[in-house]
């Protein structure tokens, strides 16, 4: 097949800006009040798809995880997979939300390659889960952003196109298509308007997206992958001018798939439609597209005359009505919100709230409690991670967790450190060795020979020659001036080019100048 | 002419568990009829031979090992195109699926295999089950056994037409708006459209997916029961599908007698625009009901006369949604790849070239009367008339046990007579629709011959849902109570006419 003129992310009309075209970004806020909402779709970690019994594997070879109902054969019939509404249920009730007695699935009809039936099974106007509110942290404190709604969905398949020089459609030779994840079961969620952030509104969006990453992963219905697509975030935004109540013409930002992005994209953002604003011009309704890479958007489809998807009652599938008994008793499997699990552990742990603080905006609290489960004391964890670590990861412009080390790993140097096997200076050194996958701490020292000397033998032998070195130190020592050991502990250390622990160096001098 | 194609199907059954025939007699029989006069019927747009040969004897062999197999087991069946069934096509009466072969076969074809039938290929229907006439078809009209020049109904009139060819002792259709009780009635011949829910939907093409229902067709009330029970039953494939008990249909189906039973005439159902004969024959099976002593009430059901524009609107809003997926881009003939078309120019050429004008005129209708800001006053209205319909059949089910009307307001019509008329194409659904819409149960049984043309009539009963039972036992006995009159079935003056020729 040719390239077609259904591609949604074409580049034509809307404009990229430079940064120096870009409103100021305190000069927006002073003039507009920004208006974000926030379309989160999450993938469901079921076993099988949301309508037929493939599996919902990541990788497959293509085509393989398919039959004739996730094909859409002809006479082929959905049937719902109840774990997913199950999970839908749950998320539903982290997120605060009513959960329908009685809900219908509907069709969205529209036509599109990676759709086996042209249309999608969703949901329209009865969204199993409605009217919810959750509490984000931010750097002021808590902000409420309200829930419109978490429906259920399946997903589409995926298209390669192949001969092009950009992986569009346009251009292309032709187009593979791979079903494997076409029903995959998606929970679309879905915020009211956020009014009232302010110069935070990038912050909360962040922050509510974080939340909704450890909310889901926390209740273990999803992988929660951004950057495997199984947590996909569409940014809207509008900006409003100050002391106005109308609401303006909003862009929805795609192919957000970060937290850092999301944050990125919605400060473009705000700036682009700031500038434009500012030149009396209109913001045209329309998908921008972001580049994680140029950090900019691009446009998209213009959704100035709004598709019709003709949506109607799915009638091949029954309604779904959850039994309240049902729904009390997953009510009792909700974990607490993250923000609750981070004051006792806070608490627990005995860091200060900027302590906590930086640890979250880090996105350091999952390895941080790793760590310490792996046996590191909570301080050692954070020292390790919020400092040597953090550097590194901002050094190399990526995130703690994409660092090749593990929390366990970070566990075993500090216990290294803890026997008095190593000390802070070479357990740097150790660090820097694993990043460098050059093997499993332990092994590391062992086989670099970077264990501190306990041969007390040739510690005294240093300590003498160092006394040698520097009669007026010993002699000050000896005169009680206790603080000049140090300038012999340092020459020490040196002499042991840094293998030796200093408390006990400091001890040897001390014996050996009586 | 071999005698085992005039035999019912029950009679088969046994004489194949007896031994006094064989599977594969009874097969070859139906294959050389289908052989000797499908050409002038095109009841069969796809005859399995070799398979069905091969299923009979798998079946004549099971017997000689003395194994004790279901009342049906080796006995033929027609299955209509609209079912999937491994190794064959289905093609849905459509060019967009010339070529297509399901890679799985459908609940209730599944059901048969299990059972022993043997299938002997695909019956003809009008394009994705839209149509009254089968002239609907891509693949030429069929010709009613009655009478050459007219239509055998549709969608189904290839398995009907089967039927009293008797190229087929047995068929299963599907009823949309009264696509096995249509062409039952203008081919003299058994049709019931089960409940909602009865039978599987799981691989039967999709036209109208809250209407559709898959059923039997047969020559007597006793096959089609026999039939029914083999098909029916909960299918966990299928989210509609009712997970309760077959009623007891074959039981009812050898009562034949309707004492005490109240049989209500449903009055909005007849009169004007129903052919003098069609009525005269309706009101001669009341009064032969009357006489074997049922009670007969006359019921109204006022919203029965919006059924039809609700259904022309629900129908075809379903059919726009259920056939967006055939865009040739997986299946189906592909138009228009040749490089200098993008996927969505070639979606639009396939689809333009490959559905007929019935089928794109329903696509269009469907696509408009969802759109947003027309929803609410033609999809939200039709919905409710359906909700007002159902009212009507509960009402009237308070007052009587089972509702009657003529199945069809004429007798079969001659072929090209309506094509350019679609609004009198879509009349012949009429008494048929209300049941489609409130899902609940329905039959047309023969009941002789319109004095004026000398064509057959069908006579309606209608039952609330999962009461088959009820549809099976007035069935047995408007068929035991005509019998006794005309001395024999209908269908042995198919014979007799073919005899004289």
């Amino acid at each position: 097949m040719g390239s077609a003129s259904v591609d949604p992310a074409s580049d034509k009309g809307g404009r990229t800006m430079s940064d120096d075209e870009l409103m100021d970004y305190d000069e927006v806020m002073d003039r507009f009040d920004p208006v974000i909402g926030l379309e989160v779709h999450v993938e469901l970690n079921t076993a099988s798809k949301m309508f037929c019994s493939c599996s919902t594997g990541f990788g497959g070879e293509p085509n393989s995880q398919t039959c004739p109902v996730c094909l859409g054969l002809p006479g082929s019939l959905p049937v719902v997979n109840g774990k997913a509404v199950e999970s839908a249920i749950r998320i539903g009730l982290a997120l605060n939300c009513s959960i329908a007695t009685w809900c219908r699935f509907a069709r969205k009809n529209y036509f599109y390659p990676d759709m086996t039936k042209n249309f999608q099974i969703s949901q329209y106007d009865e969204p199993l889960c409605f009217d919810g509110q959750v509490e984000v942290e931010t750097d002021d404190g808590m902000f409420t952003v309200p829930i419109e709604r978490a429906h259920m969905e399946e997903d589409a398949g995926k298209s390669l196109h192949v001969g092009g020089a950009t992986g569009r459609i346009q251009g292309a030779d032709h187009s593979l298509m791979d079903y494997n994840r076409a029903g995959v079961p998606l929970i679309e969620i879905v915020t009211r308007p956020v009014i009232g952030a302010g110069s935070k509104a990038p912050q909360v969006a962040r922050a509510y997206v974080t939340f909704l990453r450890d909310m889901v992963c926390a209740l273990g219905v999803s992988d929660v992958r951004m950057e495997q697509g199984s947590l996909r975030c569409d940014a809207n935004i509008s900006l409003m001018p100050k002391g106005s109540t109308v609401l303006g013409t909003r862009t929805e930002t795609k192919n957000v798939n970060s937290l850092r992005s999301v944050e990125k994209a919605l400060t473009y953002e705000i700036r682009r439609q700031g500038a434009i604003l500012a030149a009396g011009g209109r913001i045209k309704q329309e998908t921008r597209h972001w580049h994680e890479d140029g950090e900019y958007t691009s446009a998209g489809r213009s959704k100035e005359q709004a598709e019709d998807y003709r949506y109607f009652p799915e009638p091949d599938l029954v309604p779904v009505a959850p039994a309240p008994a049902w729904v009390e008793d997953l009510r009792a499997t909700i974990p607490q919100p993250p923000a609750v699990v981070r004051a006792a552990l806070r608490q627990k742990w005995g860091f200060s709230a900027a302590e906590m603080r930086d640890v979250v905006a880090a996105e350091a609290l999952d390895l941080l409690i790793a760590t310490v489960e792996a046996g590191a004391s909570p301080q050692a964890a954070r020292k390790w991670w919020m400092t040597e670590l953090l550097r590194r990861a901002n050094a190399a412009d990526t995130s703690l967790d994409q660092l090749p080390i593990t929390a366990s790993q970070v566990a075993e140097i500090q216990a290294l450190v803890d026997e008095s096997v190593i000390n802070d200076k070479v357990a740097r050194h150790v660090f820097e060795a694993v990043l460098a996958g050059q093997g499993e701490p332990r092994a590391i020292v062992e086989q670099q020979g970077l264990a501190v000397v306990m041969d007390v033998d040739a510690l005294q032998a240093a300590v003498d020659q160092a006394i040698a070195a520097d009669p007026d130190a010993a002699a000050k020592i000896r005169d009680g001036k206790v603080q000049a050991v140090g300038a012999l502990i340092g020459a020490v250390m040196r002499l042991m080019k840094g293998q030796a622990d200093a408390a006990t160096v400091r001890r040897l001098i001390l014996d050996t100048l009586g | 002419m071999n005698p085992l194609i005039h035999t019912p199907a029950v009679e088969l059954g046994r004489m194949i568990a007896t031994g006094e025939t064989c599977s594969e007699e009874v097969v070859q029989a139906h294959l050389d009829r289908i052989g000797a006069v499908d050409s002038d019927i095109n009841a069969f747009l796809y005859v399995d031979t070799e398979r069905a040969l091969a299923q009979a004897r798998a079946v004549d062999a099971r017997v000689a090992a003395g194994e004790r197999l279901g009342p049906l087991a080796g006995v033929p069946i027609g299955v209509k195109d609209a079912f999937t069934y491994m190794g064959a096509p289905t093609t849905c009466g459509s060019a967009m699926l010339r070529d297509w072969r399901p890679p799985y076969t459908s609940t209730v074809v599944q059901h048969l295999l299990d059972a022993g039938l043997v299938i002997l290929g695909k019956t003809n229907m009008d394009e994705f089950a839209m149509g009254s006439s089968t002239e609907n078809s891509a693949f030429g009209p069929t010709h009613n056994p009655w009478d050459l020049t007219r239509i055998p109904g549709g969608s189904g009139g290839g398995s009907s037409a089967a039927l009293a060819a008797f190229e087929a002792p047995l068929a299963i259709g599907s009823d949309t708006g009264g696509s096995i009780r249509q062409p039952a009635s203008v081919t003299g011949t058994v049709g019931v459209k089960p409940t909602y829910g009865g039978c599987s939907r799981y691989g039967l093409v999709a036209t109208a997916s809250s209407l559709d229902q898959a059923g039997p067709c047969a020559r007597s009330v006793m096959d089609a029961a026999l039939l029914h029970q083999v098909m029916a039953g909960y299918d966990p494939k299928d989210s509609t599908s009712i997970d309760q008990p077959v009623p007891g249909v074959v039981e009812a189906a050898g009562r034949r007698d309707v004492k005490g039973m109240r049989i209500g005439v449903v009055t909005d159902l007849g009169g004007e625009g129903y052919a003098p004969g069609v009525t005269q024959r309706f009101n001669e099976t009341v009064e032969l009901l009357a006489g074997a002593d049922a009670e007969i009430v006359e019921v109204s059901c006022p919203y029965f006369r919006y059924a039809l524009p609700a259904y022309y609107l629900i129908m075809p809003s379903e059919v726009s949604s259920n056939l967006a997926r055939f865009d040739a881009m997986r299946y189906g003939l592909r138009v228009g790849d040749d490089g200098s078309h993008s996927a969505e120019q070639v979606m639009k050429l396939s689809r333009g070239a490959n559905f007929g004008p019935e089928v794109i005129r329903r696509v269009i209708l469907g696509t408009y009367a969802l759109s947003s800001g027309y929803y609410d006053a033609y999809y939200g209205s039709a919905q409710k008339v359906r909700t007002l319909i159902i009212r009507d059949f509960s009402r009237a089910f308070e007052q009587a046990d089972v509702l009657v009307s003529p199945a069809t307001p004429t007798t079969a019509f001659k072929l090209g007579e309506r094509v350019d008329d679609p609004m009198a194409m879509y009349q012949a659904d009429l008494a048929t629709i209300p049941t489609n819409l409130a899902g609940n149960t329905a039959a047309s049984f023969p009941v002789g011959l319109a004095p004026e043309d000398g064509l057959p009539v069908g006579f309606q009963v209608m039952a609330p849902p999962m009461r088959e039972d009820r549809v099976y036992q007035v069935g047995s006995a408007v068929e035991a109570l005509w019998e006794d009159t005309w001395g024999a079935p209908l269908w042995t003056q198919l014979v007799t006419r073919e005899d004289a020729r």
